[in-house]
């Protein structure tokens, strides 16, 4: 039989913001335990939440950006069950009425075994705002479980989709996506190893063709996008395995094993949650208006989309390239601070996509981490333009640059790169090379076409390679000609 | 709605509360007796009522994102029934 | 002394002719000498005090005292107190001791007043009788056999002993005014929202309301002028212009100075189950208020006897959630022995809570509980705003509603600790208001005998419209300048 492979995810997306969602509290990563757990962080008895202006106008900004409906009033539920990493023993989040409702994201899934790359649009079907939990560190005192609450109230919007995708490639390109719009946006550093970004995947199995949706497991806590392609990969296949041998799927909350590539049912989720939802009666309706919407979007940057059209409009890019440039928001400011500083668009473009970006992942930089400014790629573009430097000594000046040897105009001349474009002295050299070369113009004027390039060849040779190669070609044509 | 032993017991892990068979059969009677008070609201007729969470009709008020708290771990801790390192403990969490 | 208004005694402060150590050691040692029996404070500090009391007096003598400078007040345990021991009536906070000020502290301690001690309360302020406390039953002071209602026991018995010069209270569901009437003194809850909770242990969050527990209605005013006001630190706090609620006090002069008042009698107050001894205090009580100029309507609160039931759905939803947080591992009781996790959560929790808290954490969860949340929780709050309109209507009619406090004057210890339906029945007349968020009052009407033959205090119940306070004051304060009710304290501890 063939199978069908049914994905959604929910996304855990830390905003990022100065304070918890709900105290005073600060959220930066990596404070020793409990150093920014509050009263309320620790759920004091008679402490009381405060929502944070800034996580709404977070939670906004993602609405507008996936064109959704952000509600006029939502409501903050208690969402209640015991763990110790939960310190009130309810979790504030939104239920029944989340602040974000139903939106879109069009995906780039590539090219893979496949077949060619294409375009999805993946239904978002809502977005919450809530509090994180706490951490339980093992291993510090034996046979104990350590309690650190530092992360307890920072602020997340949870991010679910329809079950749109239908392959692990789809959910990763889906994921990528998103992780690139929530730092676009600015409301995400998109940390995974800090646990910035988390996704929980949802997967099923039906025979292709059906309608109905088989039973789903979820894959809880994935951090890096290789984990959760091997991880979807690996629990569609058991999924599938499982069936065909006659068992059949258990609802059941999963954890990937990164060593061994495989997943397998959580122990203390097992039981039966009834979670007993509902409104936090310390907190009253959140009320968005469309003045705050309007507000914030002037605060919102161009979206990717609208960025991509303006690149082909404006620039004559092609479809490709715009969306490549716009495929992260580092890419897409760097692209356009090379362009703002004078340099033609598409040889920008191109040395962008190319030689930087070439250069960028041999060395696992972002390009925000550039050794080699916008500023000095435009100046650099530039030179090549004024016919200052050839493209090929324009390569040696950008791994000058790299290196940090200094400005663009120092290291040309520090390096001789400069051409030679004074005519007097190249007829000089093209005078000479054709004197001591007449069997070769003999061939030439025997129509010999190659002959022409070799006594081009000549001449650079001659020149050491300063002389600017169009203007060579130029003056030999007329000489011999 | 009549409650039975069992919705004790079930009721009784929710809320994470030990309780033995003989408290179990006493909570029975006096939770069937509250309920039985509770029950006088199933005859009202509340089609198209609006629920009431809250006296006043407002919204939610919004706090600057400013840090306003600051360390204050000893103090805590040294009302907390176990902790190291900085760490409250617990017996051990399995996932 | 031990009798004298507020005013009175910052007069005296103000004049110097009694310092605020003196009249603080004056409480001191009535408490010494009578909270062994009555069990109204559960927390003393008289290091702490006395501190507080010192520079009370520097303050005094600097010239910036404000109208509580100097004066002692008990507080009510449910408040966090920094570096009390705040226990909220339970054994899960028995060794609790606050590391930071709830707003109403932190009130109380700008304006320079005194903090005499932390008050006995039913725990978790789960009681009308003040008997669910871990640490003990408070004893009523006109009669040590009763009980002094709750959940404020502690505090109101301190003041109907004269063990402080007014204390603090909350009320959920009459836990301020129902040990109002049983105790004989005047009592205030307002409106939800006046008062911050924050560092208030939390019961039930939508309906909790901290206020003022007093001999007179001058004094619970001055009261309020410190507790009330804008906290941003709770959300449901109300963003409102600070208003002074003495104001309209020294009006209330005159032959006739509540002329043009319309009073409300709700027809199901005065209904089957309520005492007819306490019936006929309150209907005196009224005829008073027609002498003073007042005008009678009757009205109706027809969903009146709704209010129970909602009540005893959404209090013990909103408290099963906020008591999850007390699981042995922050702060709090831990037991001793446990097996592994979810064994430690299940035995601190069955050791730290006492039976009626455990009842009511479980039908909380019961009413929240996958398949009940509709026909139960849903349900009960689209009564309560049936019952809020009830209140709405009324307004039209009328300017304060009156009725009885409570159904009877205090019951015995022990009459009712086992029936707990017959002990929510106690707060039939003053759930209603909490459930609307309205500001109620209890103030003393006269006594009623007991069937022992003791007379006992019977509380008049007023409940005003929205952030109508101040002129319930003035309703109040111009019946207590007709009558001495108020004034009257128990002979055996004068």
């Amino acid at each position: 039989m063939e199978w069908e492979v049914v994905i959604g995810l929910e996304t855990h997306t830390q905003l990022k913001t100065n304070t918890k969602i709900f105290s005073g509290a600060s959220t930066t990563y990596g404070a020793e335990p409990n150093t920014q757990a509050c009263e309320v962080s620790i759920a004091l008895p008679g402490v009381l939440p405060v929502l944070n202006k800034e996580a709404v106008e977070c939670a906004i900004k993602f609405g507008l950006a996936v064109d959704a409906d952000i509600a006029p009033r939502s409501v903050f539920a208690r969402k209640n069950y015991f763990y110790p990493d939960l310190p009130k023993g309810y979790q504030i989040s939104q239920y029944e009425l989340p602040v974000v409702g139903k939106g879109k994201l069009t995906i780039q899934v590539p090219a893979g075994k496949h077949g060619e790359a294409y375009e999805k649009t993946i239904h978002i079907t809502r977005a919450h705002l809530e509090e994180d939990a706490g951490k339980s560190v093992h291993g510090a005192v034996e046979g104990m479980s350590g309690i650190d609450l530092n992360r307890a109230g920072t602020p997340l919007l949870e991010i679910v989709t329809e079950p749109d995708m239908r392959s692990a490639a789809e959910a990763v390109a889906y994921a990528k996506k998103l992780h690139e719009l929530v730092q676009w946006i600015g409301i995400c550093d998109g940390n995974m190893q800090e646990g910035s970004f988390r996704c929980d995947v949802n997967v099923s199995v039906r025979p292709k063709g059906t309608e109905k949706l088989g039973t789903r497991r979820e894959i809880k806590n994935l951090n890096s996008f290789k984990f959760m392609q091997q991880a979807i990969e690996y629990e569609t296949q058991w999924q599938i395995d499982t069936l065909e041998d006659g068992g059949k799927i258990q609802q059941a909350t999963v954890l990937f094993n990164p060593d061994t590539g495989e997943t397998r049912a959580m122990r203390s989720k097992e039981e039966a949650n009834d979670y007993r939802y509902f409104p936090d009666p310390d907190l009253l309706p959140l009320v968005v208006s469309d003045e705050d919407k309007a507000r914030v979007r002037t605060h919102m940057p161009e979206l990717p989309e609208a960025m991509k059209a303006r690149f082909e409009a404006a620039h004559g890019l092609s479809s490709y390239d715009a969306a490549t440039l716009t495929a992260s928001r580092g890419t897409a400011d760097y692209f356009t601070a090379v362009v703002q500083a004078g340099a033609e668009a598409k040889p920008a473009a191109n040395w962008v996509m190319g030689a930087l970006s070439a250069k960028l992942n041999a060395e696992e930089k972002v390009i925000t981490d550039s050794p080699v400014s916008a500023a000095q790629l435009a100046q650099l573009l530039k030179r090549i333009q004024d016919n200052t430097i050839s493209n090929n000594a324009a390569k040696q000046v950008f791994e000058a640059l790299w290196a940090g040897e200094g400005d663009v105009d120092t290291i040309i001349a520090a390096k001789g790169l400069k051409q030679e474009s004074d005519t007097g002295a190249i007829e000089a050299i093209i005078d000479e090379v054709l004197n001591a070369n007449p069997a070769m113009v003999e061939e030439f004027k025997a129509g010999k076409e190659k002959a022409f390039n070799a006594l081009v060849g000549q001449a650079m040779k001659a020149s050491k390679g300063k002389a600017n190669p169009a203007q060579v070609n130029e003056i030999l044509k007329k000489k011999l000609g | 709605m009549a409650l039975n032993i069992e919705d004790i017991h079930r009721i009784a892990y929710l809320a994470r509360i030990e309780i033995n068979e003989q408290e179990a059969a006493s909570t029975l009677t006096k939770l069937s007796g509250i309920l039985g008070l509770i029950e006088q609201m199933q005859a009202v007729n509340t089609e198209g009522i609006l629920p009431m969470s809250h006296s006043q009709d407002l919204a939610q008020r919004l706090r600057e994102d400013v840090v306003t708290q600051t360390n204050q771990r000893e103090v805590f801790q040294a009302i907390a029934p176990m902790t190291e390192h900085g760490l409250y403990l617990v017996p051990k969490v399995i996932e | 002394m031990i009798n004298s208004s507020l005013k009175t005694l910052s007069q005296m402060l103000a004049s110097k002719q009694i310092s605020s150590v003196e009249l603080t050691q004056t409480f001191l040692t009535r408490i010494q000498q009578h909270n062994p029996a009555i069990n109204a404070y559960i927390a003393l500090d008289t290091d702490k005090t006395l501190a507080q009391a010192r520079a009370a007096d520097a303050r005094i003598a600097a010239g910036n005292a404000e109208a509580l400078t100097g004066i002692p007040f008990a507080q009510k345990d449910i408040f966090c107190a920094k570096g009390w021991k705040t226990t909220c009536g339970s054994k899960m906070l028995a060794n609790f001791v606050a590391p930071y000020d709830a707003h109403v502290i932190s009130q109380f301690d700008a304006a320079g007043a005194v903090n005499l001690g932390k008050t006995n309360m039913d725990e978790f302020a789960m009681g009308s009788s003040n008997e669910t406390s871990y640490f003990g039953g408070v004893k009523n002071p006109w009669d040590f056999d009763r009980v002094p209602g709750g959940s404020s026991g502690g505090s109101a018995a301190a003041v109907a002993a004269r063990l402080c010069a007014a204390a603090t209270g909350t009320d959920t569901g009459g836990s301020i005014r129902q040990p109002a009437s049983l105790c004989g003194f005047t009592g205030l809850k307002p409106t939800y929202g006046l008062v911050s909770r924050y560092g208030m242990i939390a019961f039930a969050s939508s309906l909790d309301q901290a206020g003022p527990m007093a001999k007179s209605a001058e004094d619970c005013a001055l009261m309020m002028n410190v507790m009330a006001g804008f906290d941003e630190r709770d959300s449901t706090s109300l963003n409102r212009p600070k208003e002074d609620y003495t104001r309209g006090l020294a009006n209330m002069v005159g032959a006739q100075p509540l002329e043009g008042l319309r009073v409300g009698l709700p027809k199901e107050y005065f209904a089957d189950g309520l005492d007819a001894d306490v019936a006929k205090v309150v209907q005196a009580a009224i005829a008073e208020y027609r002498k003073l100029g007042a005008e009678i309507v009757d009205i109706s609160l027809p969903n009146s006897q709704l209010s129970i039931p909602v009540y005893y759905v959404l209090a013990p939803a909103e408290a099963s959630s906020n008591l999850s947080r007390y699981d042995g591992v922050r702060y709090g009781h831990r037991a001793a022995e446990y097996d592994d996790l979810l064994d430690m959560y299940m035995k601190s929790r069955a050791e730290g809570f006492g039976a009626e808290v455990k009842r009511r954490i479980l039908i909380g969860t019961y009413v929240l509980s996958a398949g009940y949340y509709d026909a139960y929780y849903l349900k009960a709050q689209q009564i309560r705003r049936l019952i809020a309109q009830d209140f709405t209507e009324a307004f039209k009619q009328c300017d304060v509603i009156m009725g009885p406090t409570a159904p009877s004057t205090a019951f015995k210890a022990g009459e009712k600790a086992d029936d707990p339906v017959a002990m929510y029945l106690q707060d039939v007349y003053t759930i209603a208001t909490n459930l609307a968020g309205l500001p109620g009052m209890s103030i003393p009407a006269g006594f009623a005998p007991s069937t022992d033959g003791k007379a006992l205090p019977v509380g008049l119940q007023l409940v005003g419209n929205y952030f109508d306070e101040a002129r319930m004051l003035d309703v109040a304060h111009a019946y207590q300048q007709v009558t001495d009710w108020h004034l009257q304290m128990p002979e055996s501890l004068k």
